[in-house]
């Protein structure tokens, strides 16, 4: 009796491990398909940031995180109700890394989170205001899945508990049926767009210790129609 | 022996898809919506934002005393104009349910206005503008501009007010309290995209 129990369970690990696998695998999963954008030939502006939290004006979360809040005493946002979001204010730049405006980025778990879709999702939302010329607001739904299978476990698993490299990827996939964020206009020369961006992550070195060490981020924002470019975006493209 | 490994081996997939198919990875947190409903005016929810407790972060050029301590505001003269605030949010029952950003913008280039973007994690986000002076002094009254999730398929009025607390015999009052004061009301078109029905916004 004994020696079957001990074989379902060995059976049901096994299992359990083979499908972990094929999930972990799942090369449809693994698709970072080309933005929309950037085959595009609108008029596209092109914000950047560091995606280190230390780089940041005010980073914000549970302060359970292994990516502690920025600076120390800010406060954290431990309430039930927010305590899986996450509020990083940054400074974005141009092309040219000249600082352009303020960023905030508000970040929140979504519960159409599927794994064995490959989906690590997230609901995020900027508020975004470039200075002189006006604001806006982004809202998109960033697939984090390929993020976590090529730079986070295999910082987990290194023996260094970090990870080096070069890794690329567009992180928004929605809510645009081509995988684009939801842009509307603010005030100033942005007031009445209605338009689409994508925002694309460039690392090349995570921690386990501290989160992301040289990361950046990037908005690339369709303004066609809306926005005549200056010279100096014509000159960045 | 043999059929029970591979009966188990069987179980331990056809249970790990199951799990990570059914199982929901992620689970916010909700407080019930306090909502009511205006004759001819929508949805009214009331938000309040406590003076000093629920204050995040000040930025601004030039502050003695930053908040949180160690802010560090750019120091490029162009962003001398721009006035950042986050905030913690809460419902009418005094229940921390969101976080909010204020963005005030002093320039020659673009008009004044107010802009608000709330984040309530298990509902959505909205965006609102306001004019920088108030209709009637007291409040601003700004329009949605862009909502999502619950918020998407919406369009209506938001509105903004100081109000100072008056209860003197209190000392650990608050100074007081923004009180954010939404009005909205569904559009029903083609608009009203797939995702907001499954999502269940209607």
């Amino acid at each position: 009796m004994i020696k079957y129990v001990a074989g379902l369970l060995l059976g049901i690990a096994l299992g359990v491990l083979v499908a972990a696998a094929l999930l972990y695998f799942n090369p449809l999963a693994a698709r970072n398909p080309l933005s929309p954008l950037s085959v595009s030939k609108n008029n596209i502006l092109s914000l950047g940031y560091s995606g280190v939290p230390t780089d940041s004006i005010v980073y914000t979360n549970n302060g359970e995180s292994r990516v502690q809040p920025h600076p120390e005493k800010v406060r954290e946002l431990w309430e039930a109700p927010i305590r899986r979001s996450e509020v990083l204010l940054t400074v974005l730049t141009d092309s040219r890394n000249n600082p352009a405006g303020i960023g905030i980025k508000f970040s929140s778990e979504s519960e159409r989170t599927r794994l064995i879709n490959g989906e690590a999702l997230v609901d995020s939302a900027w508020h975004i205001h470039l200075v002189e010329r006006g604001s806006l607001f982004v809202e998109q739904t960033e697939n984090y899945w390929n993020f976590l299978r090529k730079i986070v476990l295999p910082a987990y698993w290194s023996s260094a508990n970090h990870w080096k490299g070069v890794w690329n990827g567009n992180m928004t996939v929605g809510p645009g049926a081509l995988g684009t964020a939801a842009v509307t206009g603010g005030t100033g020369e942005f007031a009445g767009l209605v338009s689409e961006a994508v925002e694309a992550i460039n690392a090349s070195a995570y921690s386990v210790a501290q989160g992301p060490v040289a990361m950046e981020g990037r908005l690339i924002i369709d303004v066609t129609g809306n926005v005549e470019l200056t010279s100096r975006d014509v000159a960045e493209r | 022996m043999l059929k029970t490994l591979i009966f188990g081996f069987l179980v331990g997939i056809v249970g790990t898809v199951a799990a990570a198919y059914y199982v929901p990875v992620v689970d916010q947190y909700r407080e019930s919506s306090v909502i009511s409903v205006s004759p001819n005016g929508g949805n009214t929810e009331l938000f309040h934002i406590n003076i000093p407790t629920d204050r995040i972060m000040i930025g601004a050029p030039k502050q003695a005393e930053p908040l949180p301590p160690g802010l560090q505001w750019p120091v490029e003269e162009r962003f001398d104009g721009v006035r950042v605030e986050l905030f913690k949010v809460r419902n009418a029952r005094e229940i921390v349910i969101g976080v909010a950003s204020r963005m005030v913008a002093d320039s020659d280039q673009i008009e004044d206005s107010v802009e608000w973007a709330f984040h309530i994690p298990a509902r959505g986000t909205f965006y609102a503008v306001m004019p920088a002076q108030p209709a009637d002094g007291v409040r601003r009254v700004g329009a949605l501009r862009a909502g999502t999730r619950e918020f998407r398929p919406m369009q209506g009025v938001v509105s903004e007010r100081w109000v100072p607390n008056t209860d003197d015999d209190d000392v650990d009052a608050p100074d007081g309290h923004i009180e954010i004061v939404t009005s909205f009301v569904g559009t029903f078109s083609d608009d009203i995209t797939e995702s907001a029905l499954a999502e269940g916004a209607l």
